[in-house]
């Protein structure tokens, strides 16, 4: 009890029914441009196939792949670290920064040190922590979390990123117009990652065979803050590994192209080795991981390639915002990420869906999501996390179309409380009710049928 | 062929014509019959995380359905529950789900109708019920690279006098999602809005639609607030009057109206 809701929250976003419309029409449009993007590939599905198939091999074998993996990156210089939780890496980092005496740190791309709650970690360590991907920047100044994993402030206005630059990195009042706003955030990055002694970054894929790994970005700050700095933190979770160099074309192509509609990402970079004089650390964080790879319904969720196109494409998410999932990655495969963490915390999460089944066919790497968010609703069913008036009326609605006599009684009486009054009909308590009418059938169809039989008889 | 008419349980409370239109369109291939004793599918319990308590209604279906060559349904959404679930949930019923039919299927692909005598002369947008085109492949869904027949418009096609409307998001859902639509009232609503202003923008007079559920949520909406549009099950447009035809193209004859 106590804990928001998926339901409250999105009833929070949509008083500002403005904003929703705004919200859902931008995420539209990159739903739109990455299905031009797909569209020119006649390929495109048997790319999917092959990453699916990719995936499913790698953790079937990811302890052969993580250790393979270990001894090419240590061959080539990397020091490598195991964190089984958030508070493993958290420590390692810190560890890490403390030995190099780092007191400020840039940050690109990680939604793993969001999950582990690295920034305010290293914050009251006194490291100062600067995320450097515009979005999370401009969140980072707001105070607030990403609302999105690729689009971390897509809920933000670009009036109110103007009135946040205004304050934080004087820009003219009043300001909104996107190509000035830019240029003022990169004259102030510029800054932090000509003065930081660190840097953080999260990793796209690591491939096995070289111990080597990859970032994506479009704004090339990773290659900013790990080059300039003496030290490269790169912080993975362990589902990113892939087998093969060759394996890194497919899955390169279906990222960016599900995420923004690009062919590629404007930068992937290659990191297989520090730099002289520099070190280059990578940190393989399992949290939570092997326990979902434990269950076999839901061990596919370690497909995902973080894309967002699941957030692009959810109906739900573009009308409720990121952060009415209260959850690092929301969305749909946040949803079924998020009750393999904390079942009854994240309860309401696998049912802020339809089911409809469009994030189950745009997922680059074929993550059945709608099939999963049907089975953790089974077991929040199962493990008693329903709120009661839902699990009794279930129970009572079950009986009843268990038994056809009783099903055809209460039947006549709905057909005789359909004839109510819709003043009586639409009461508080009938939320159906609230926004929607129900029509006023004289007869059921069943009865229709028995008197249209009779008739015949005679 | 002896075919069980499956009326989906809100189907029979609340939209008895859909009913008596599916009756209508059946009969044409087949001994129909309604055995009076079915209820569920078991959908409501099972998508609300109670799929244990649907098992009594699956029963129900099974004894109700054991004895006809094909079971037919309006209806996208029950028919696939019944598949990928009710299979699961009581084994025995799957030799009678196993020839259980969604209307469009088994128009289209059982006893192939390629050509229909009904007459529905206005602009109808349909809309793509997501059991139905994401669970069933009724059609190829925007988010694939594939290329399916669209069962539902390749049938609507048959209607003569009817003007296809297509919306600017052509398979989004309704909003409706069972229980989804009273947990998540707001984010329902506020999806079936959407959804009924795209088609109206696109200058439809009816929504169609396969499955009756989708179809519900709009109409309250519209209804609600007086809207200018309204809604048709599918049945009722394949099914629709045949004299009412005879009287438009040939109005000499028609002097006893």
């Amino acid at each position: 009890m106590g804990i928001s809701t998926h339901p409250d929250e999105a009833k929070a976003f949509n008083k500002q029914s403005e904003r929703v419309t705004w919200h859902d029409k931008t995420l539209w449009f990159v739903r739109e441009k990455r299905d031009k993007s797909v569209h020119q590939l006649p390929e495109w599905e048997t790319l999917r196939e092959l990453a699916a198939q990719i995936k499913a091999h790698t953790l079937s074998h990811l302890d052969d792949y993580l250790l393979q993996f270990e001894k090419q990156a240590k061959k080539n210089g990397i020091k490598v670290h195991w964190a089984k939780d958030a508070e493993d890496h958290n420590q390692i980092v810190k560890d890490i920064l403390i030995k190099h005496e780092a007191k400020k740190v840039v940050k690109s791309k990680s939604m793993l040190t969001e999950e582990c709650g690295l920034n305010p970690y290293l914050s009251n360590e006194g490291i100062e922590v600067i995320d450097t991907d515009l979005g999370e920047r401009i969140v980072q100044l707001a105070k607030e979390k990403p609302s999105h994993i690729v689009l971390p402030a897509i809920h933000k206005k670009k009036e109110e990123v103007g009135e946040l630059f205004h304050q934080h990195l004087q820009t003219d009042k009043g300001a909104t117009d996107p190509t000035y706003l830019t240029e003022a955030a990169r004259q102030h990055l510029r800054e932090q990652f000509l003065t930081a002694d660190a840097a953080i970054t999260g990793v796209n894929f690591a491939v096995a065979e070289t111990g080597g790994f990859v970032v994506c970005t479009n704004e090339g700050n990773v290659d900013m803050g790990a080059n300039l700095a003496k030290v490269h933190i790169a912080s993975m979770g362990i589902e990113k590994i892939i087998p093969l160099k060759k394996h890194l074309g497919i899955f390169l192509r279906l990222l960016a192209r599900s995420a923004t509609g690009q062919p590629i990402t404007t930068y992937s970079s290659h990191f297989h080795k520090p730099k002289k004089g520099k070190e280059l650390h990578i940190i393989l964080v399992d949290n939570g991981r092997t326990k979902q790879l434990s269950k076999p319904d839901f061990r596919s969720s370690l497909n995902c390639i973080r894309c967002g196109a699941c957030m692009n494409t959810c109906p739900v998410y573009r009308r409720s915002g990121g952060h009415s999932y209260n959850y690092s990655i929301p969305g749909p495969i946040g949803a079924i990420l998020s009750p393999g963490k904390d079942l009854n915390k994240y309860s309401s999460l696998p049912f802020a869906s339809t089911l409809c089944g469009s994030c189950t066919d745009v997922c680059p790497v074929k993550i059945d999501i709608h099939t999963q968010l049907y089975k953790w609703r089974q077991i929040i069913g199962d493990k008693g996390h329903l709120p009661p008036s839902k699990k009794w009326s279930m129970k009572i609605t079950g009986k009843v179309m268990g038994h056809p006599k009783t099903f055809h009684i209460v039947s006549l009486l709905g057909t005789t409380l359909l004839k109510s009054p819709k003043m009586i009909l639409n009461n508080p308590f009938n939320t159906w009710g609230k926004d929607r009418d129900l029509p006023q059938p004289k007869h059921t169809f069943s009865h229709w049928y028995k008197k249209q039989n009779k008739h015949e008889e005679q | 062929m002896k075919i069980g008419l499956f009326i989906p349980c809100y189907v029979n409370q609340l939209y008895p014509e859909v009913g008596m239109a599916t009756l209508q369109l059946l009969e044409q291939f087949g001994e129909v019959e309604y055995p009076t004793s079915q209820t569920c599918c078991g959908q409501p319990m099972a998508n609300s995380g109670c799929e244990k308590d649907s098992i009594g209604s699956i029963k129900v279906f099974f004894e109700a359905f054991q004895k006809y060559d094909v079971v037919v349904g309006p209806s996208a959404s029950c028919v696939l529950h019944l598949r990928e679930h009710g299979v699961k949930l009581f084994p025995e019923a799957k030799e009678v789900i196993d020839k259980t039919y969604d209307l469009t299927e088994f128009l289209y692909d059982v006893v192939e109708v390629r050509s229909l005598e009904s007459y529905f002369p206005y602009k109808v947008a349909l809309h793509k019920s997501c059991h139905g085109l994401r669970g069933m492949r009724l059609g190829s869904c925007s988010e694939k690279v594939e290329r399916l027949p669209n069962k539902q418009r390749q049938l609507l096609k048959m209607v003569d006098g009817i003007q296809l409307i297509f919306p600017s998001r052509r398979d989004e859902c309704c909003g409706f999602g069972g229980t989804f639509s009273v947990t998540e009232s707001d984010v329902s609503v506020r999806m079936g809005n959407d959804r009924i202003q795209d088609y109206m923008n696109n200058g439809a007079e009816y929504i169609t639609s396969g499955d009756m559920s989708c179809l519900m949520h709009l109409e309250g909406l519209i209804q609600r607030q007086k809207l200018d549009i309204k809604i048709i099950h599918l049945s009722q447009i394949l099914s629709s009057d045949i004299k009412k035809k005879t009287e438009q193209k040939a109005p000499k004859l028609t002097t006893h109206a």
